[in-house]
């Protein structure tokens, strides 16, 4: 599991790659929040195109950093998972507060 | 075909990719389709994990995975030696999780009884939790 970061205007893009799951929770929400708390940032977009799967655990660590975000109002998007992290994402209804780019 | 597998873990996080990932294997030669092995490996994680973080909970125990495969339908059982659920019918609703703080969705049942063909679920306090799950792995 790993996770880049990427700066365009005041966009932040995390590129996440690997597999999401109780494994790798704990770190990848401290990695995330500290990108978070670095920079100022008007939206955060995940691209999943190298995120190879995730379960429910990466739903509930998405959901606390989009609440975080949220009281700062910044946007929060997800772009290109895989067939199976979409699946994940539609049957949590994490779209239709996260939308899909 | 008739065929059947077991496995049986350490209930620690890194052994749920173990798991999901050999009963994926362990599906492929029913011929299954792309989207069957995918909806299974990730009712697996979701089993496994709900074993690892409520059934123990930091605490020590194994998780038993049973598998059964007859024809291109697979049967599983993920099975925990751990507190048990006290009120499964509640525990299986939409969202409902004991662990908020710790940013868990409240969705692991959800994904397994959308994922898989039949989900259910017995438990009892003190003594365990057994998941049981089928999937029919070709396009019926």
């Amino acid at each position: 599991m790993k996770v880049n970061a990427k700066m365009n205007n005041e966009n932040l893009y995390l590129y996440l790659s690997g597999e999401i799951d109780q494994s790798v929770a704990g770190d990848l929400r401290i990695k995330i929040d500290d990108y978070l708390e670095s920079v100022k940032v008007k939206n955060v977009i995940l691209n999943m195109q190298e995120l190879t799967f995730m379960d429910s655990t990466g739903v509930g660590l998405i959901l606390g950093r989009y609440k975080k975000l949220r009281q700062k109002h910044v946007g929060m998007f997800i772009d290109k998972p895989n067939e199976q992290i979409d699946k994940v994402l539609k049957v949590s209804g994490l779209y239709r507060i996260i939308p899909k780019l | 075909m008739e065929n059947h597998m077991s496995i049986r873990v350490k209930a620690i996080p890194e052994n749920e990719s173990l798991a999901r990932s050999t009963i994926a294997a362990f599906c492929l030669s029913s011929d299954p389709t792309v989207d069957a092995v995918n909806d299974v490996r990730t009712a697996v994680s979701e089993a496994v994990t709900n074993s690892i973080v409520h059934g123990y909970d930091g605490k020590e125990g194994d998780v038993l995975i049973e598998a059964q495969l007859t024809g291109d339908v697979l049967a599983l059982e993920i099975v925990d030696y751990g507190v048990g659920i006290a009120d499964v019918e509640m525990a299986m609703g939409d969202f409902f999780t004991t662990k908020e703080e710790e940013e868990r969705s409240g969705l692991g049942f959800t994904i397994m009884r959308t994922f898989m063909d039949e989900l259910s679920v017995e438990s009892k306090i003190g003594v365990g939790t057994t998941v049981r799950m089928k999937k029919r792995l070709r396009n019926a």
